[in-house]
C-alpha cells in the first residue's frame, strides 16, 4: 500500500495551529490557554500561530484570539457546523489541513478535543499525543524542565538532543516536544512526532496559562476564510440536543483555594462535605474531591482532581482525609502550598504536603476554620 | 447481528507501581487487570445481547497471557474471544495498534447490523485515542463518553456526555461507541459462566492471519509504523517534604492559621 515519504514534512510551513473550541458560540477557556502557550512554540519555531475555529455565525469571537497571541484566524463558519459532530469537524480540519500545512497542531484535552483528535490524526496518518501537560520546542528549554520536573541524571538529559528513528539517529531540535503523564502520574513520557506532520497533541486543560489580553492585538488579528466544502451526507451521526447541566458546576481550574476531601469522610459523607464547603468558604475557594467521591456518588464528577480528573494548581490546596494517592496527587501537586488533613501519620499526602496535621478531619476542621477566622479577623 | 467489544489488559495502577532504574515501569511486578472502562464495554455488548440475541465477540491486541482475561470474559457471557498477538505488533502506538485492531475488526466482518465497543480510555496509557482511531480506520461513525444506550432497530440513541452537560446522539448501524464507567454496573461471572470458558471459540491471529488485509503493512503497524516515537521517559521528583505540625488540636490549628496569616495566604 501507500509508501509515506517522511520528507514531505518539509512541506508543512503552515505555522502553529490551535483548534479553538467553542460552544454555543462561547469560546472555551482553554482554546484562549493554548494560543497563549501555542505563541512561545511559534516564536520558538520562527513561524506564525493561528487559531482554528470551526461553528456558525462565530466571526465575532475569532479576533479575541490575536488579543492572546494568535497572528491570525481560520473561520470556517457553516450551519452544519453549529454543534460539534465527528465527521463534520473532521472534515473540514483534514481538508484546511491538508491546503495550509501546518506544522504543529494543539487541541484541548476536552472530551470534544480528544473525540476529535484521534479521528483527525488517523486520517492524517500522522501522530498523536494525548493529554499533554507540557509542550517544548527550545532544547535549552527544554533541558532545564528536565532539570526540574525529572530525576534524570544530567547525561541522561543531555542526550535528548537525539532520538534513534527507524534506526538512524534523529536530530529533534525543531521536533514538538510533547511531555504528558503515564500509568495513573508514576511515569511521565516525551513523545515526539519525528516522521509525519503536522506533530498533534491534546493539552489538558487548565495546565497552561492564559497571557494578559491585548487589545491592540486583538484588533491587528487577521482573519482568513478557508474553502472547504460540507453537505449534510457527510454526517453519519444526528445531534438530537445538547443539554447544559442544571446546576453550576464547580470551577475547580479557576480556583484560587481547592478544600478536597477523600474517603476520610466516610463515616459521616454530609457533615464532611459541609465542613469542607466551611473551609472553602472562609478561605474563598470552592470543594474538589478525590476519584474514591466520585466513584461513591458522594460528590459529582465535576469536583474531581488528579489523573482522571482535574489538574488544579491553587494557591491553597486543603486535602482533607484523601490518603495521596499518585493518581489524586497528579492532578494537584504543583499548589502553592498544599495543607493536609489525616489520621494516618504514613499517608502519602504528608509526602507532598507544605504543612500537615495527623489528625481526625471531623476534629480538625472546625477547629481549623475557628483558627482562620479569628485570624483574618485579628489582620 | 453482532457485537465486537475490544479490550485490554493492563497493570493495576491502582496498586503499589514499580519503577526501574532506568525509568521504564516495572511490569513483571505487577497485577493485570481488565481496564476498567473496558469491562463496562464488555456489560454494555452483554445488555445488548440480551435484547437482542446478538453475538458477543471480545477482541485483544496483547502478549499470549492475555489468553486468561479472555476466557475470564467469556466466563462473565461473552460468545467468543479473539487474541491479536505477534511479534510486529510490538512497540505500536495508538495509531499502528489501531490499524492492527481495525485489521482484526475486518476480518471478523462488520456487516449492517453490528456494533463495536471500546472503553473509553485505557488506565496505562490515558490516551483515549484507540476507539475513534480504529472508527476512522473502519469508516464507521463513532459516539464517545457514551453514558446511556438506546436501542431501536438499527438506531442507537446516546447520551454522549460533556463537562458541563451533555449531547443526545442518534447513530445507524454499524457504529463504534466507546464506554464510560457511568453507563453500567459491571457483572460478575457466574458458575455456569467459568465452567464454559474453556470450551467456547477461542482464536488467536498472528501477522500471517492479518497480513493480507489492505491497513497492514510494514510502515503501519509496530515501532516502525508508529508516527510517534518516545523521546525519553521519567519519574517526576517528589516535592520535598513539609511541616509535620504537632498535635490536632486548637493550638495546632492556631500556629496553621497564624502561618497563613504571616505567608498573606489568607
Amino acid at each position: 500500500m501507500s509508501n509515506y515519504d517522511s520528507s514531505a514534512i518539509q512541506e508543512f510551513k503552515g505555522g502553529v495551529w490551535v483548534f479553538c473550541e467553542q460552544r454555543q458560540g462561547v469560546m472555551m477557556s482553554t482554546s484562549y490557554e493554548l494560543i497563549s502557550e501555542g505563541r512561545r512554540l511559534a516564536n520558538e519555531l520562527g513561524t506564525k500561530l493561528y487559531g482554528l475555529l470551526l461553528g456558525s455565525n462565530i466571526e465575532g469571537i475569532a479576533k479575541d484570539l490575536g488579543g492572546y497571541g494568535a497572528d491570525g484566524v481560520y473561520v470556517c463558519d457553516h450551519p452544519l457546523l453549529e454543534t460539534y459532530t465527528t465527521d463534520g469537524y473532521t472534515k473540514v480540519i483534514c481538508d484546511v489541513i491538508r491546503t495550509y500545512k501546518p506544522e504543529v497542531m494543539l487541541i484541548g484535552a476536552t472530551n470534544i478535543g480528544r473525540d476529535l483528535g484521534p479521528r483527525c490524526a488517523a486520517r492524517l496518518h500522522t501522530g498523536l499525543c494525548a493529554d499533554c501537560t507540557h509542550l517544548d520546542i527550545d532544547m535549552g528549554i527544554y533541558k532545564d524542565f528536565l532539570h526540574t520536573a525529572s530525576t534524570l541524571p544530567d547525561a541522561r538529559i543531555e542526550a535528548t538532543d537525539h532520538a534513534m528513528v527507524m534506526g538512524e539517529k534523529h536530530d529533534v531540535s525543531r521536533d514538538l516536544k510533547m511531555t504528558r503523564p503515564a500509568f495513573g502520574g508514576h511515569l511521565m513520557a516525551s513523545i515526539i512526532c519525528p516522521r509525519f506532520r503536522p506533530a498533534m497533541a491534546t493539552v489538558r486543560p487548565g495546565v497552561m496559562k492564559k497571557a494578559p489580553f491585548d487589545q491592540a492585538k486583538a484588533d491587528a488579528c487577521e482573519i482568513i476564510k478557508p474553502e472547504f466544502s460540507l453537505t449534510a451526507d457527510d454526517m453519519q451521526t444526528e445531534v438530537v440536543e445538547v443539554v447544559k447541566a442544571a446546576k453550576k458546576l464547580v470551577d475547580l481550574i479557576g480556583a484560587d483555594v481547592v478544600v478536597s476531601v477523600g474517603r476520610g469522610i466516610s463515616k459521616d459523607v454530609e457533615g464532611g462535605i459541609k465542613l469542607a464547603e466551611e473551609l472553602a468558604e472562609v478561605l474563598g475557594g470552592v470543594v474538589g474531591g478525590s476519584r474514591a467521591t466520585i466513584d461513591a456518588g458522594w460528590l459529582s464528577a465535576d469536583h474531581q482532581v488528579g489523573q482522571t480528573g482535574k489538574t488544579v494548581h491553587p494557591k491553597i490546596y486543603v486535602a482533607l482525609g484523601i490518603s495521596g494517592a499518585i493518581q489524586h496527587k497528579a492532578g494537584m501537586q504543583d499548589s502553592e502550598c498544599i495543607i493536609a488533613v489525616n489520621k494516618n501519620d504514613t499517608a502519602p499526602i504528608f509526602e507532598i504536603a507544605d504543612y500537615g496535621i495527623c489528625g481526625d478531619l471531623f476534629k480538625v476542621t472546625p477547629l481549623l476554620i475557628e483558627a482562620i477566622k479569628a485570624a483574618k479577623a485579628a489582620k | 447481528m453482532k457485537i465486537i467489544v475490544c479490550v485490554k489488559q493492563v497493570p493495576d495502577t491502582s496498586g503499589k507501581v514499580a519503577v526501574n532504574p532506568d525509568g521504564t515501569l516495572n511490569r513483571a511486578s505487577m497485577a493485570t487487570i481488565t481496564n476498567p472502562d473496558d469491562l463496562n464495554a464488555v456489560e454494555a455488548a452483554l445488555t445488548l445481547k440480551e435484547q437482542t440475541g446478538a453475538e458477543v465477540i471480545v477482541v485483544s491486541m496483547g502478549p499470549p497471557p492475555a489468553e486468561g482475561m479472555l476466557r475470564e470474559l467469556l466466563a462473565r457471557g461473552c460468545d467468543r474471544a479473539v487474541l491479536v498477538s505477534g511479534r510486529e505488533f510490538g512497540g505500536s502506538d495508538t495509531y499502528a495498534t489501531s490499524q492492527i485492531l481495525a485489521a482484526a475488526i475486518n476480518q471478523i466482518g462488520v456487516e449492517k447490523e453490528d456494533v463495536v465497543f471500546c472503553g473509553r480510555q485505557a488506565i496505562d496509557g490515558d490516551t483515549a485515542q484507540v476507539g475513534p482511531q480504529i472508527a476512522e480506520k473502519l469508516g464507521l461513525p463513532q459516539v464517545s463518553y457514551a453514558a446511556e444506550i438506546v436501542k431501536d432497530g438499527d438506531t442507537l440513541t446516546i447520551k454522549r456526555m460533556l463537562e458541563d452537560g451533555y449531547m443526545t446522539i442518534k447513530v445507524k448501524t454499524p457504529c463504534l461507541i466507546t464506554c464510560i464507567k457511568e453507563l453500567n454496573t459491571p457483572r460478575y461471572m457466574s458458575v455456569g459462566g467459568v465452567f464454559e470458558a474453556y470450551s467456547k471459540p477461542y482464536t488467536v491471529l498472528d501477522y500471517n492471519a492479518l497480513k493480507d488485509d489492505p491497513l497492514i503493512d510494514k510502515t503501519t503497524i509496530g515501532l516502525s509504523g508508529s508516527p510517534t516515537n518516545i523521546l525519553t521517559s521519567f519519574t517526576p521528583p517528589l516535592k520535598g517534604a513539609g511541616m509535620m505540625l504537632e498535635g490536632a488540636d486548637r493550638a495546632t490549628c492556631e500556629k496553621l492559621a497564624g502561618i497563613m496569616a504571616a505567608k498573606h495566604m489568607i
